[in-house]
Order: structure tokens, then C-alpha cells, then sequence
């Protein structure tokens, strides 16, 4: 076995001298870092690495990101990038988008890209509003919502991201936060490895138009509370005292307190290999139900689907096998032809 | 029993220079395979062609009703065609509402084959005809034979065990068998296509070659026709040649353009008619690595066509008006990022979804402005279906030379009528040299080359040359995100000029006919073939008139002005408004005319030859014909 040496990276090589342009105090500072940081670490030379995205403030990522990249058209990242990994299934190609972009006018790209499952990373950064025009509501705002468009609050209900790319039969979905940096970190981890499709949905807050968001997640005293950590294995636990877990009943789930005979052995424990997509659907659907914890962690990670870009390129490959490589002037004397003489 | 209007002279062979046969009848009889397996034939015997096909959008309406009725037509000869024929020599109509449809295109005392089993009563309601025009004599200014074509069909396949419906279907083919007698044709290049066909299914393989059997044989042994007719081979250049259609001959530009270029193709499309076989064409290719994508959407289509030119390939995008409409946005993207990209626009008539199946030029300004902001883009037309085949590799050389989007603006015309063409040797190919850049010594990824002013090809994967692109303004040279306004004019202009630059290879421009003279017709596209035949008969007559046929749209070449100058007039023939007309207008200051036809269909010879008159005050002004009987139902 060749030793090949695998380049050394700190977070500084990932890291560009261009002067960055989000708001002081943006979550997307915090997922840049762990991103840069991940990378590093990977093992994976610098120039494998590419970067695309659509519009909006996440869209900005690439300029900030020592790798190739491309910053595109508001929405069509999904497409682009599977052009990119169709030729070059080699790369390793993220996505970096926000939920306008996404999930509004490239919702389209996203569904097509998660069913073909192209080897692509997604981050959603999800800050449930639009940033760079200035504050409309995005559709993952809740319902009611006041913004600039409007004014008495919004009529739409809004998308769940990972009910969305578990319905699109993503092959890997998953959910962290912008400020739990260490969680973070391993989830981007997880998805790195996937060869599949990863869809990351990043909780990310827009303290300009939209601060708090996601307090109920993020806020400290509340925190362990409201989340539950999804830990491929093992049991469904939460709550400040560790104390509160998720209990399978019937077709649905249920929320219980340990003690008075319910034990771990009780709670459903999480499967990110789960063959239906009822279970993933059920932990995705948790957050919007009063008194159940919002999931973060791997929700699902089928690791045996093939990658679209492998099955076109076996396909070409397998083509050329039975027929041997295109022979041009063959080609194009093909079919019926004639010959007129001088 | 056959009927014959006009006595007739004892039956004979006469040697001829030429004809044009239509096949009509309902979108499921088999028309546009009966056209395609004629004109097969006669191109392997050596004669020139031109063929066009016309079928309705619907995929079956209702048999036997007007909006069905599909039509296949092949203009042969003996010596040069440049177009399909303004009129008919000889027309099968396979049911009344194909024969009310076609029968205004059919030349006083010319061939009329209808299929007599068709015309019963409710045939006639279904095509709204009162009386029947077997019987009226309606028809009889034309050598009429009414043949009994379904049940001679199904007594000659009656051995085979075939159900009704199966043998009906061959009906064609016994239509096909008389017009092969018709002009002393072997049926043998049809029989290898049968075989090669209908591989596994023996059965109809024997049926379809026994219907044409007794096509034939019935000419033959029922004296219907008392003549028969010889077409001698037409003395073209010497070579190997094909017979091709437009889209097929833009994908194999496409295949040639990769293997010149050494990289490989990826096309990225979204199924529109006329547009779509080049995708079906382009994914048989696999055996050269190419790479076909059918996208979720037209805007899929070209993104993923953009990341592809990123990764390296040769990306390329096919579409029609409506698709192209919804990439325009991408489009503006590729000239931002400066990538090398091939955007094939099939017109058709429009506006929104117009007519699908139907021809039109005018998605011109379209190709040329439609984008938000300065975004010039070249913009190239074939002449020709085989003409297709240079412009894919012309294109592709263009993008990848000045890191461009190219436009090639062809039209439904074109995509699905056939030609000759001389297949060329690898050798008569052009070079089409790549550069990857792999030099992280002062790398940059908007240094420009100082001839082509375009930027490196900076593949992802070349270690030490990460950089950031995007559809943001930049700064030249170092690619950094700008919004001062020096530098954004800097850019704007930048961006014209390289486009400009493509002038430099364009070669000069030759009219043809008179070099000079009373008037100077200038077009583009599928309008080559009619122009070229009315050129040819004006100037037999004497006038002198040249033909200037624009390949390049833009840039224009750098010699055209100085063309113009030396006629006294200069007319533009267009399948639309007068889009060509309104550039070369304000680009000259030239008083050119328009000659507009928007039908959905190809200018007849005989048109552009009045106008041609009229315009030398030679006969009274003309309009484009009113071919409203024709299209009437559709």
C-alpha cells in the first residue's frame, strides 16, 4: 500500500483576504468557521473542494472560502453543482444556500437534486426571513408573521425543510445550529462523509431582521428543554434533568417522563438507517407540536443509495465497454451513404 | 376500381429533371416514415433534395379530422435543390381531410393518389366536406387514381395471420410500393430498413414488404399509370455523402466539436419541440462520453450546462423560443463569469407557446438583447440542415476561443427537413485548441489574453488556483467583487469588445450572384434555400442581384457595410417582423426593405421572385401570399 501523504490544513488556508460583508453579529459567521475548520480537517487536498451558491446573504459564502467557487444565480446552485459533479464526480462540491433560495425559487432544484441523490452538501442556512432585500418573510417563516411584505402578519404556511427533503427521499438529511459549534462541526462531518445527497438544515440567526428566531433552540436555560439530540442508537432523551423522553405509541410519537416505571429500555431509539420514510416524517414533524422538542442531529442517512453521478458515468463507461470508444469518422459516415465518383 | 380522369398516352418511361412528391394523411398513417423511407431511397440513388415535413402539433387528434392531418414532402432531381418546391407533382392523400388540406399545393394536371376506402360518408363529415370530390368533379383537372388502398392491402397481407388494425397500418407502404414504381425506384434500401426496424418482430417486417410488394405490382400489372417516369442522379461534388436533418447535423457538430477539443460534451436540456432531438440524437452517443442531462426545467437545463463548462466540458443547451425565454437570466450569468457555452435556440412561432410544431426567425432581437442590462452575446444561424453540422463546430470554437455563450439560431425548418451532405474527413475539421490553465504563477482568473481579451480556463481541481466567480460585478483582472462605476463601464465595454473580437475570424463576406448591382438581398437562417433559387432564376433572366447570407448575426462582419454600398437596393427576407431589418437599418442607415411572411412556413420560391420584380419596378407590389385555405382547422 502507497502511503499517499495527506495535506495538512489549519483553518487559516481556508480562509480568503476578502473583506466580509455580513452584519456584525450574524450566525453565518459561526458556520463559517466550522466549515473552514471541518475542511481542514478532512484530509482532502484544497483544490478538490468547490463551492456554489444562489443568492442571498448565505450566497456570499464562497467569496469568503479559500477554494474554488462559484457564486450563481438566486436559487439555481442545486443545478449548477450537478453539472459540475456529473463531469468531475471527483470534487468535493457544497452548496451553500438560505431558505428564500432554496426553498422558494430554487425549491424546484432542490426536490430534483435530493431524488437523484447527486453527491452534492447542501447548508440551508435557515434564518426564516429574507436578509439581502431587507426583511420579507421567506417560506419558513411562521404564520402571522409581521415583516416589510407584511404588515399584518403572513396568510402562508410555511415549509418544514427536513419533512421537505425527506419527501424528495433525500438520502441524507440533518439539522444543527448555528451557535452549538461543537455539534455542528460533527454533523458537517457526517455529511462529508456521505456520498449521497447531504441536507443540512443550519438554524442561523438574522439579528437584523428576524434576531431570536430560534431562541427557544438557542437560548440557554431553555435550550436542553426544547431540543433533542438525535444520536444514531441510542434513545430519544431531553430535558434539563435528562429526564423527559420519546416514546413510540402506535403510528405516533409521544412525550414522556422517565420515572414511575418508564425506563430508556421504553423510548424509541433513533435509527438514521430507518427503511420508512414515516419514521424520519414523524422526528421531522415533532418541533410543531406543543411540548415536544425540536430534533438536531442526523434524522436520516441511507448510505446504499448509488450517487446520480455514478450511475451516468458507469453508464458511459459501460457503453464504451460493449461498443469500444466512439469512432468519429465512423460516426459520421453512419447510417446510409452514397458515394458519387469524380 | 381505379379511376383515371385524363386518357392517358400508352404506357412509358420519360426521363425527367425533377419532382416534389407530398404523402399526406392522418398523424397515424405512417405519413412522415412513408417521406423519410422515399427520400432515403432516392438520396442513396444519387439525387439532390430537400424535404419538409409538417405535422400538427397534436400528437393524435381526432382521425380523420383537418388539425390531424400530417404531411411529407421531398423535392428530388437530377440536378441542384435548394428548397422542397413551391407546388406539387404528385399527391397522396390517404383521406379526405389530408386531400382538402394539401390539394391547393398540387400542380394543375398533376398526380392525385387518394385512398378510395377513405372516402365513405362519415370520412367526408369528419374532414366538414359536403359532396364527395371523387364523384364532383372537383378533381378533375388532375390525373386522378382513386385506389382502393386498405383492402388491397389486406388481401395481399391476408396470409399472415395479421388483425385488421395491423394490416391497415401498412397501408402506407402500399402507397409507398406505387410511387417507388412511380419513378423506377428499388425497394431494396427500404427492405434493409425493415429488417433493421423491426429486428424481433418478423411478422412486420413480411407485412410492410408485402404491402409495398403489391403497391408496386399493382402499377405494374394494372396499367394504372401509363407512364412512369426517370430521374437521373444529380452531379454533385464527389464524396461520401448522408442524407441529414438539421438537429441531427447540430449533433454531430456537437460530438465532432468534443473530440476535436479533446474534452467532453455535456448537454443539459429540458424536451421542447422542435428542439428535442438533439437530446434524443446526442444521448445515443455514449460510446463517445457524452454526457446527456434531461433537467428538471429549461433554466436546470442551462445551469447545469454553466457548472459543466465550469468542471471543463464543452456544455451545451438546446431549446426552443418558450425554454429560451426562461434562460435568459443564466445566459446573462455565463457572460458575467465569462464560460464557454453553446445555447441552440430550435425557432418556432411564437409568441408564448405559438406554434410548436411550425417555423418562424423571430427569436433574432431575442438572441441578441434579451437580457437584463449589456450583455452582448454571438449569435449564429446554419443555412442549411447540413449546414448545422459546421455551425455546432463553429460555435463551439467560438465559446471556447473568447470564454463565451454562443447562440445558434436555428429553426423548426431546419431541424427537421433533410438534405444531402457530403460527409467531411476528420482532416477537414477544425482545430479547436483548449487551454486549461495550470500555472499558479501569478495566477489570476480575469487576466485576459490581449488578442481574444478572453479570461483563463481555471478548471476546479487545479491545485493552487482556488479562486471565486460570480454573477457579481468584478474587478477585471483579479476577479474581486466591484461596484465603483469606473471600473463597472470598464467591464461593460470589456465584455463588447471581446464579442467584437469573434469579427477577426470571420471571413469576408461574398455575394452570391453579382458582386454589385440593382439590389442586394441579405438573410439569415432557413431562408437560404428559397432566396438561392429565386437568385438563380432572376438572374437568368438578367438582373443582377446578390445574395448576401448572413452566418454571423453578431458580431456582423467587419465588410458588410462596404457589401451593401455597392447595390442600389437592398431587400430582407424574414420569417418575422423585420428583425434583421431593424439592425442593418440602424447599424447602416440603410433604406433595406422587408420582406415579411410569419405563417409558420417557409417562403415559396415564386414569392421572393416577385418581390425580387417587384423591387426592380418590374410588376406591381405583392404581399405574401394568403395560404389561409390551406390552414384552415389548424
Amino acid at each position: 500500500m502507497t502511503t499517499a501523504t495527506l495535506p495538512v490544513y489549519t483553518k487559516k488556508d481556508f480562509q480568503t483576504d476578502q473583506e466580509i460583508r455580513w452584519c456584525p453579529g450574524c450566525g453565518d459567521y459561526a458556520i463559517l468557521s466550522a466549515v473552514q475548520m471541518v475542511f481542514a480537517d478532512l484530509g482532502i487536498p484544497r483544490e478538490k473542494f468547490v463551492i456554489i451558491s444562489g443568492i442571498g446573504c448565505s450566497s456570499r459564502f464562497p467569496y469568503y472560502m479559500n477554494t474554488f467557487g462559484f457564486h450563481t444565480i438566486h436559487g439555481r446552485a442545486p443545478a449548477v453543482a450537478t453539472g459540475l459533479k456529473i463531469v468531475r464526480p471527483d470534487l468535493e462540491v457544497w452548496v451553500a444556500t438560505g431558505d428564500g433560495d432554496s426553498l422558494s425559487i430554487g425549491g424546484n432544484h432542490t426536490i430534483h437534486m435530493l431524488r437523484r441523490n447527486v453527491g452534492l452538501k447542501v447548508l440551508l442556512f435557515n434564518n426564516k426571513i429574507y436578509g439581502l432585500t431587507k426583511g420579507q418573510y421567506s417560506p419558513t417563516s411562521e404564520v402571522g408573521k409581521k415583516t416589510k411584505s407584511t404588515p399584518f402578519g403572513t396568510t402562508d404556511r410555511p415549509f418544514n425543510p427536513i419533512s421537505l427533503a425527506i419527501g424528495s427521499e433525500a438520502t441524507f438529511v440533518a439539522r444543527s445550529v448555528d451557535v452549538f459549534q461543537q455539534h455542528l462541526k460533527d454533523v458537517l462531518r457526517k455529511a462529508a462523509a456521505h456520498k449521497g445527497s447531504a441536507y443540512v438544515e443550519i438554524l442561523q440567526n438574522c439579528n437584523i431582521f428576524n434576531d431570536g428566531a430560534w431562541e427557544t433552540v438557542t437560548e440557554k436555560d431553555a435550550r436542553s428543554e426544547n431540543i433533542v439530540q438525535l444520536e444514531h442508537g441510542k434513545p430519544l432523551i431531553f430535558g434539563k434533568k435528562r429526564d423527559k423522553g420519546i416514546r413510540l405509541n402506535g403510528l405516533d410519537l409521544e412525550v414522556v417522563q422517565l420515572g414511575n416505571g418508564i425506563t430508556e429500555k421504553d423510548l424509541l431509539v433513533h435509527d438514521e438507517k430507518h427503511p420508512r420514510a414515516a419514521y424520519a416524517f414523524l422526528l421531522a414533524h415533532m418541533e410543531q407540536r406543543p411540548g415536544f422538542p425540536t430534533p438536531i442531529g442526523v434524522l436520516r442517512s441511507w448510505d446504499q443509495v448509488p450517487r446520480y453521478e455514478d450511475l451516468i458515468n458507469d453508464q458511459i463507461r459501460e457503453v464504451q465497454a460493449r461498443r469500444g470508444k466512439g469512432d468519429l469518422a465512423k460516426l459520421l459516415r453512419s447510417g446510409d451513404t452514397w458515394e458519387l465518383k469524380a | 376500381m381505379p379511376l383515371t380522369t385524363i386518357e392517358l398516352p400508352k404506357r412509358k418511361r420519360e426521363v425527367i429533371d425533377q419532382a416534389v412528391i407530398r404523402f399526406c394523411g392522418d398523424s397515424g398513417d405512417g405519413m412522415q416514415i412513408t417521406g423519410s423511407q422515399f427520400t432515403n431511397t432516392v438520396a442513396l440513388y444519387g439525387n439532390d433534395l430537400a424535404t419538409f415535413p409538417d405535422y400538427p402539433a397534436e400528437i393524435r387528434a381526432p382521425a380523420g379530422t383537418l388539425p390531424g392531418v400530417s404531411g411529407f414532402q421531398v423535392h428530388f432531381s437530377s440536378s441542384d435543390v435548394y428548397t422542397p418546391g413551391d407546388s406539387v407533382d404528385v399527391l397522396v392523400a390517404m383521406n379526405p381531410a389530408a386531400l382538402k388540406m394539401n390539394l391547393p399545393d398540387l400542380k394543375t394536371n398533376g398526380i392525385l393518389i387518394v385512398n378510395l376506402d377513405s372516402f365513405k360518408e362519415n370520412d367526408l363529415r369528419k374532414a366538414q366536406i359536403v359532396t364527395n370530390p371523387l364523384e364532383d368533379h372537383s378533381l378533375d383537372g388532375y390525373r386522378l387514381f382513386a385506389v382502393e388502398l386498405t383492402k388491397m392491402t389486406r388481401a395481399a397481407l391476408k396470409d399472415l395471420g395479421l388483425d385488421a388494425k395491423s394490416m391497415d397500418r401498412c397501408k402506407n407502404f402500399f402507397a409507398l410500393g406505387m410511387c417507388y414504381w412511380l419513378y423506377n425506384r428499388s425497394m431494396e434500401p427500404t427492405h434493409g430498413w425493415l429488417q433493421e426496424k423491426f429486428k424481433n418482430k418478423q411478422q412486420l417486417v413480411q407485412a410492410n414488404k408485402l404491402a409495398m410488394q403489391a403497391g408496386y405490382s399493382y402499377c405494374e400489372a394494372t396499367e394504372a399509370f401509363q407512364i412512369s417516369y426517370e430521374i437521373p442522379p444529380a452531379k454533385l461534388a464527389p464524396g461520401v455523402y448522408r442524407n441529414i436533418s438539421g438537429n441531427a447535423a447540430l449533433a454531430l457538430g456537437f460530438v465532432a466539436a468534443s473530440q476535436k477539443a479533446g474534452i467532453p460534451l455535456f448537454l443539459g436540456s429540458y424536451p421542447i419541440t422542435p428542439a428535442s432531438d438533439i437530446l434524443h440524437e446526442l444521448s445515443m452517443y455514449k460510446d463517445f462520453g457524452v454526457i446527456t442531462f434531461q433537467a428538471e426545467d429549461e433554466i436546470a437545463a442551462i445551469t447545469s450546462a454553466i457548472g459543466a463548462a465550469y468542471a471543463g466540458a464543452l456544455g451545451i443547451t438546446s431549446t426552443s423560443g418558450p425554454g429560451m425565454a426562461l434562460k435568459t437570466e443564466a445566459l446573462g450569468l455565463a457572460v458575467a463569469v465569462e464560460l464557454p457555452l453553446v445555447i441552440c435556440d430550435i425557432q418556432r412561432g411564437g409568441p408564448s407557446t405559438g406554434l410548436p410544431t411550425k417555423t418562424e426567425q423571430a427569436d433574432l432581437l431575442q438572441a441578441l438583447f434579451g437580457r437584463n442590462s449589456e450583455a452582448p452575446i454571438p449569435v449564429l444561424a446554419p443555412s442549411s440542415p447540413g449546414d448545422c453540422f459546421w455551425i455546432a463546430l463553429e460555435a463551439s470554437r467560438i465559446a471556447i476561443k473568447h470564454m463565451v455563450p454562443v447562440i445558434v439560431l436555428s429553426d423548426g425548418y431546419l431541424a427537421n427537413g433533410a438534405e444531402p451532405w457530403k460527409v467531411p474527413t476528420i482532416e477537414e475539421l477544425p482545430e479547436i485548441p483548449v487551454h486549461f490553465e495550470t500555472n499558479p504563477e501569478g495566477f489570476l482568473p480575469y487576466r485576459r489574453d490581449p488578442v481574444t481579451l478572453s479570461r483563463p480556463w481555471a478548471i476546479p481541481g487545479t491545485p493552487g488556483l482556488e479562486h471565486r466567480i460570480g454573477g457579481i460585478e468584478k474587478q477585471d483582472v483579479t476577479g474581486n467583487i466591484n461596484y465603483e462605476p469606473l471600473n463597472h463601464e470598464h467591464m461593460v465595454r470589456l465584455r463588447a469588445a471581446k464579442v467584437e473580437s469573434v469579427a477577426n475570424d470571420i471571413p469576408p463576406v461574398i455575394p452570391e450572384g453579382d458582386e454589385s448591382g440593382d439590389l442586394l438581398i441579405i438573410a439569415w437562417g432557413s431562408t437560404h434555400g428559397p432566396i438561392t433559387a429565386a437568385l438563380n432564376a432572376q438572374r437568368e433572366k438578367g438582373r443582377r442581384v446578390g445574395h448576401v447570407h448572413l452566418r454571423y448575426l453578431n458580431p456582423l462582419p467587419r465588410d458588410l457595410g462596404e457589401v451593401i454600398s455597392r447595390y442600389k437596393k437592398v431587400l430582407v427576407p424574414e420569417m418575422n417582423m423585420g428583425q434583421l431589418l431593424m439592425i442593418l437599418r440602424a447599424k447602416y442607415l440603410v433604406d433595406a426593405q422587408g420582406y415579411n411572411k410569419i405563417q409558420g412556413k417557409p417562403f415559396k420560391t415564386s414569392e421572393i421572385e416577385q418581390k425580387i420584380e417587384e423591387m426592380l419596378g418590374l410588376s406591381p407590389s405583392v404581399a405574401v401570399e394568403d395560404d389561409t385555405d390551406e390552414q384552415a382547422g389548424e
